[in-house]
């Protein structure tokens, strides 16, 4: 992430100053923070509210029984996290909000899973296994009808707008099952490396 | 379907709301509301907690954007995609996808608008786009929602991922249209 970072400034700074875009880089410095505290905001409603519903959920059972309907498949992705612990519960209402295309439930959701799995973590500064795995899931984009295409598709006179759904559908499960697999790779060389490195 | 896919997402969430409580309260014997507001309380201190990850990553995306460096990005990785067949026009807006959703939306009407939505490169756009994610994004509002600053190998992990979500994409693409 810090070399990451790092590069997408100094690309910034450097072909700002190439191409004479450095009054727009600027400008683009403080737009940014505004927006990024504007979304932390715009979360903040959203997110209250879900929280609360998710303690009801909680509270009345419901996220351990989700949690134990879907016990074979987080065996498998989760193998740290206990069985029936709340994360998991946490973690298939983020993954079912997310498929149905409810972004608004799905980030509160997600965010209750990464606390519960933070309670599960050693060393709290430092992303656990479950906690790369779950997040690179989301990169696979895990929602089956991708409702903003269709619209932007509709929007530019397309004749059947939806039509790309099938091929959304297969190249979604495709990354999802790379976001597996090479979270798994990560996770067991970065434990090599570690075991190595104690040596 | 789009109607479909809207109206179902209009009926689930006032059921959930309705229908969670409902149980709890009747079945379980919970004390709702005071159990609502409990876990609600949360909510603003996490929102306060995830802005320095947010300003941190939107800054430097933002100032990656207006600065015209993608030009670089794409001028690097374009000989490798153009070999593999794939269109170099639908390349800036499948490398902007991890870094800005709006960013990229707006880049796919422009192609859109270009070569039409039922174009090969339309479709192909449509398929990139709604199977790939905002990385960044994602990452900066979930990791900073519970402080973790070493993120190890969730990025690389990540954009790995949305390689594959574009490399998948572009081969069923072919295959259907």
């Amino acid at each position: 992430m810090n070399i990451v970072w790092l590069l997408l400034i100094g690309a910034a700074v450097i072909s700002g100053a190439v191409k004479g875009h450095m009054a727009e880089v600027s400008n683009a410095m403080f737009s940014s923070a505004t927006t990024a505290i504007e979304l932390a905001i715009g979360l903040v409603g959203g997110m209250t509210l879900f929280l609360g519903l998710m303690r009801v959920a909680d509270d009345a059972g419901l996220v351990r029984v989700l949690a134990r309907a879907l016990r074979p498949v987080f065996r498998f992705l989760f193998p740290d996290v206990p069985r029936d612990h709340p994360a998991l519960g946490a973690v298939a209402m983020n993954f079912g909000a997310n498929m149905l295309g409810l972004g608004d439930a799905a980030t509160p959701f997600g965010i209750k899973a990464m606390e519960e799995l933070q309670t599960l973590n050693p060393d709290k500064e430092t992303a656990s296994d479950a906690m790369c795995m779950f997040v690179t899931l989301h990169s696979s984009s895990l929602q089956l009808i991708p409702v903003m295409v269709i619209s932007l598709r509709a929007a530019a006179g397309s004749k059947n707008p939806s039509e790309t759904i099938v091929g959304t559908i297969f190249a979604t499960a495709v990354s999802m099952l790379v976001a597996i697999g090479v979270s798994r790779m990560f996770a067991r060389w970065y434990a090599l490396r570690a075991r190595g490195g104690a040596a | 379907m789009r109607e479909m896919a809207n109206s179902a997402s209009n009926w689930i969430v006032p059921l959930l709301i309705l229908g969670i409580p409902l149980y709890a309260f009747a079945v379980k014997r919970v004390r709702v509301y005071e159990s609502f507001i409990e876990g609600a309380k949360e909510g603003f201190t996490i929102g306060v907690r995830i802005m320095p990850y947010l300003v941190g990553i939107l800054v430097a995306i933002g100032m990656f954007r207006a600065s015209g460096a993608m030009d670089w990005l794409v001028w690097a990785i374009r000989p490798l995609v153009a070999w593999a067949g794939f269109p170099p026009e639908a390349l800036p807006s499948s490398l902007m996808r991890s870094l800005s959703g709006s960013a990229a939306f707006a880049m796919s009407s422009e192609i859109f608008k270009l070569y039409g939505p039922d174009s090969f490169i339309g479709r192909l756009v449509s398929v990139i786009q709604g199977s790939t994610e905002t990385t960044f994004y994602i990452m900066a509002v979930y990791f900073g929602a519970v402080a973790v600053r070493k993120t190890r190998y969730t990025l690389a992990a990540s954009l790995i991922t949305d390689a594959s979500g574009i490399a998948a994409a572009f081969v069923i693409t072919r295959l259907l249209f």
